[in-house]
């Protein structure tokens, strides 16, 4: 299906883009937008992108389990590598490239001195089981990032080692569990309660730790309902998983009924950390009651994305759940800084280990990079802004799309599909047309219960001209939208892109997860080809 | 604040555009028993970069960096040269500052090298389907087990004592508290382990290393049959994935899930993280799989490009019935080992496996040969484990205080345990010379 043949077609059906019909190009490529095959499909043997010296000849030791035939890996010179890759960089939209407003992901600027510091050989080149009296320096550093984050918290511990934010969950859950075990408590409470609105992790947590979850209501005002929160607690109740600011980009008014409530009825209260960026410096989850929480080091503390992680998901704990953090920890005895990582000992954890060695130090490096570039005061101004740029976005649109509730959001501005009634227009459409006018699309159909959801989170790092703009295009997206004859030329959007709209049916239902010779028609075979 | 660029005109037009007379009014919602008036007490304020830099080369320079001495230490975390090539891709833009593809059309450039890493991971460890990455080798093992009990609904898994003694942990934890019951094996110091007869018709799987966290390399294909017939799955994990080049692929060994720590290709140390998972399986129990999964498809003028797929099985999806609640995984950290694959290629993969073999070949030889040191492998790759005459403990520490990184004491990892009292863990990589290894033999003849 996928072939030298297609990409020579260039784009087929003339589309017509300032007066002027596009032809197809001999190469397939198009000037910048340059067609890219497999690195299985560029390889010649005989060819390789690293000089190694000849291995000394040793007898094996391996037990007489060599391996025999060919792996199957192609071979390319560094040259053809790079290019590979840099042609592959140029078919990702970024946060270095404009507007990345994905709700709930937080794409905030990335700095560089951060992977600088993290690459520095007395912090990036260490071997996590060296003796511990030749990475103090390491211990310190994880210690400096935990004061931080206990501080920013208003919280006594911090468990460093979840990977992400859904393994702090995990962590956090687990710390309940074994708190509820060692009350006597673990077989009886089985519910965790969760709103509607709740990340698909925070569910798929509670169910792997064997709670079942119950859904509670929201308001009109797209907060917890509390009275039928109240009405759901009872003895059966392990805990509350609850995002503040919520999905919707809302806080949660009634927070600190809802953890006495919580805390009345025998319970913890689990905050999911996705959105503290916009309360970091202003507001202490310890002050509202919250028992954990995970903190999207990726997110808050704007360690990369990286195209999809490695994130790092600390987990804030309240004094009541600090006693089952998982291993390991660090430990300052005097003057020396040691971890705490022998389950035997008396010091020995009930919740147990959740990850290998002492957690994502390249994160903790880079979140600690940022943090101590704000500080205290740019901290407090980062989450202001963050909140501010969303309001702003909210005003500019309210009147062209559709907000999904009243007054002032957090920092992000969550709209439903409801200006987009009768035009033939999806939220899936909308977005798609976004790409064309040079934008990452917000979050779409996210949360689940604001029908056809636009969240929109334009972070602290976007320039006011540049938010202009980009309210500018929506509002032209959506003007265009609301005459009611546009419907076929949003649904036929993306047209610049690298590709145009994909076969997701297609993808699902005869799945291929992997090249394979045959993948290729034979006569359409790049590799094939070269050979002749 | 050099990071935002909000001005206060910005910012008192935005608010006249809102209909706000201050920031504070957009944190109404905020319950006045948690309002801090001004910022957090007790942090310093905002820092320039040269200062930021001049903290972190403090904390470096109070570390002693395998880079500027005689280093040997493994035990799931290896050090190797990583091409320029590797960092230079992954610091591009394009790809440090990009999310998950939630967009494929402008995405692809994401979708394709993960399209490209999993078939490089079946490639390696001979299956079928492998997934876009997981956090880790050791939490990635807890997932597999996770899955075989999904597969096979049974809830016993059978550990071997081969295993990285961190990833039993994980399990153990795993099994606490999701609920399975994991019978852990006693440490397989002499690589002689059978659970052959151990598995039974409760079995759901049975968890290996190879090689082993002692460095013995072992044949499982009988074990595997023994699986099979038992209507077990198993399990075969690799933490040092280098040897992939030159060891047989446990998918030809029978394996049903493989999983690898990827770390040694295109990663570094970085003192335990962020590593990458690798996650491989037999095409029947892909809709088991946890994590993303890159699958090929057409766009709508019919070309080839590449969409995230079967996400049926994930958590923003299928909620508490998904698979796994992993989110976020490792992109980037996948992204730094297949650009350093695509290095490799078949000829540079094998010829690294090669060398860190005769590398291993040598110190064990060397070391063996210090009287009262035992050799205790009949096979390894480029890891041992040798008793020495006295604790292992101090004389590691003897050795850092020479300068030396000489290895793991295997107690401590596994404390308070006296049979593995006297065991040091020894790697040696393409990494390791002779201005290494000699120092090192010539420092335990010292300190034993």
């Amino acid at each position: 299906m996928a072939s030298s043949q297609d990409r020579s077609q260039g784009r087929t059906g003339g589309i017509v883009s300032g007066g002027t019909a596009e032809a197809a190009t001999y190469t397939g490529n198009r000037a910048l937008q340059i067609e890219e095959p497999l690195i299985f499909e560029m390889g010649q043997p005989g060819r390789c992108g690293v000089d190694l010296p000849e291995p000394p000849r040793v007898k094996d030791r391996l037990n007489g389990l060599r391996r025999t035939g060919d792996i199957g890996l192609p071979g390319l010179s560094e040259p053809q590598v790079v290019q590979h890759y840099t042609r592959l960089s140029q078919k990702n939209y970024a946060i270095d490239m404009g507007v990345y407003p994905l709700g709930s992901c937080t794409m905030k600027h990335n700095p560089r001195i951060n992977e600088k510091v993290a690459r520095l050989p007395g912090i990036g080149d260490l071997h996590p089981l060296q003796p511990v009296s030749t990475v103090q320096g390491a211990l310190e550093l994880i210690d400096r990032l935990a004061h931080w984050l206990k501080t920013l918290t208003g919280m006594p511990a911090v468990a460093m080692s979840p990977a992400a934010g859904a393994h702090g969950e995990m962590c956090g859950m687990m710390a309940i569990a074994a708190a509820l075990k060692a009350r006597g408590e673990r077989a009886q409470r089985k519910t965790v309660l969760a709103p509607e609105s709740a990340h698909g992790t925070n569910p798929a947590t509670a169910a792997a730790i064997g709670f079942t979850v119950k859904p509670i209501p929201a308001n009109d005002r797209g907060r917890v309902d509390l009275t039928a929160l109240k009405a759901a607690l009872g003895p059966d109740v392990a805990a509350i998983m609850l995002t503040n600011p919520n999905t919707c980009g809302l806080f949660e008014s009634e927070i600190v009924e809802i953890a006495q409530a919580v805390h009345a009825a025998g319970a913890y209260f689990y905050c999911d950390g996705a959105n503290f960026n916009a309360i970091a410096g202003r507001v202490r989850p310890g002050d509202l009651g919250v028992d954990c929480m995970h903190i999207n080091l990726h997110k808050t503390f704007s360690t990369p994305h990286g195209g999809g992680g490695p994130g790092a998901g600390p987990v804030v704990l309240s004094a009541a759940l600090a006693p089952y953090a998982p291993y390991p920890w660090i430990v300052k005895d005097g003057a020396t800084w040691r971890v705490a990582e022998d389950e035997s000992k008396v010091e020995g954890t009930p919740l147990g280990r959740l990850k290998a060695f002492h957690g994502q130090m390249g994160m903790f490096t880079r979140a600690l990079a940022y943090i101590m570039s704000h500080g205290a005061d740019g901290l407090k101004q980062a989450s202001e802004d963050a909140v501010l740029s969303a309001n702003y976005v909210m005003a500019a649109l309210k009147d062209t799309m559709s907000p999904a509730f009243d007054g002032p959001c957090m920092h992000e501005a969550l709209f439903d599909d409801s200006f987009l009634k009768d035009t033939g227009v999806s939220t899936l459409d909308f977005a798609k047309a976004m790409i064309d006018e040079g934008y990452h699309p917000m979050t779409m159909y996210f949360p689940l219960v604001v029908h056809g959801a636009m969240l929109i989170e334009p972070t602290e790092s976007v320039a006011k001209e540049d938010l202009d703009q980009f309210i500018g295009a929506l509002r032209s997206l959506a003007a265009r939208a609301k005459t009611g004859t546009a419907a076929e030329a949003f649904k036929a959007a993306p047209l610049y892109a690298p590709r145009r709209r994909l076969d997701e049916t297609l993808a699902a239902r005869k799945p291929i997860l992997r090249w394979k010779p045959s993948n290729n028609p034979p006569e359409t075979d790049p590799v094939k080809q070269a050979a002749e | 604040m050099r990071y935002l660029p909000l001005t206060d005109t910005d910012r008192r037009e935005m608010l006249s555009v809102i209909g706000a007379r201050s920031v504070d009014e957009l944190f109404r919602d905020v319950p006045a028993s948690a309002h801090l008036g001004a910022k957090i007490g007790g942090l310093p304020d905002h820092q320039g970069e040269l200062e930021v830099e001049r903290a972190f080369q403090a904390y470096a320079a109070k570390n002693l960096s395998p880079a500027t001495t005689p280093f040997f230490i493994g035990a799931g975390a290896y050090r190797h040269h990583v091409p320029s090539t590797v960092d230079y891709m992954i610091q591009r833009g394009e790809f440090l500052t990009s999310y998950t593809p939630y967009q494929p059309e402008i995405t692809q450039g994401t979708l394709q090298y993960l399209f490209e890493f999993q078939t490089q991971i079946t490639l390696l460890t001979g299956m079928e389907v492998a997934n876009a990455s997981m956090y880790d080798g050791s939490t990635g093992t807890s997932e597999a087990v996770l899955m075989a009990n999904r597969v096979t609904r049974r809830h016993k898994a059978l550990i071997s004592g081969g295993l990285h003694p961190q990833y039993r942990r994980i399990i153990e934890t795993t099994a606490k508290w999701e609920g399975f019951n994991a019978v852990i094996g006693k440490p397989d110091v002499e690589g002689l382990e059978d659970l052959i007869a151990a598995v039974d018709k409760e079995t759901s799987c049975v968890v290996v290393q190879n090689p082993s966290f002692f460095g013995h390399v072992r044949d499982f294909a009988r074990l595997a049959a023994a699986c099979h017939a038992a209507g077990a799955l198993l399990i075969v994990v690799v933490t040092e994935v280098v040897s992939l080049g030159l060891l047989k692929p446990p998918g030809e060994m029978g394996a049903d899930i493989v999983v690898c720590e990827g770390q040694s290709i295109g990663n570094g140390l970085g003192f335990g993280g962020p590593y990458v998972g690798l996650f491989a399986t037999r095409e029947k129990y892909m809709r088991q799989m946890p994590g993303r999964l890159v699958g090929e498809t057409v766009d709508a003028d019919g070309k080839r490009g590449f969409v995230l797929t079967l996400s049926t099985r994930e958590q923003h999806i299928r909620r508490e019935k998904a698979t796994s609640n992993i989110c976020t995984n490792a992109g980037l950290c996948a992204l730094a080992f297949t650009v350093h694959l695509t290095l490799l290629g078949e000829a540079g993969f094998r010829r690294l496996a090669e060398i860190n073999h005769a590398k291993a070949s040598e110190l064990a030889d060397r070391v063996a040969a210090i009287p009262g040191v035992k050799l205790l492998n009949g096979s390894f790759f480029n890891e041992f484990t040798v008793r020495l005459p006295r604790p292992a403990a101090p004389v590691v520490e003897a050795l850092a205080a020479r300068r030396i990184l000489g290895g793991l004491p295997v107690s401590r990892l596994i404390p308070n345990d006296p049979s593995v009292e006297n065991l040091l863990l020894l790697a040696a990589t393409e990494t390791a010379t002779e201005h290494g290894m000699g120092p090192l033999v010539a420092a335990m003849k010292e300190v034993l």
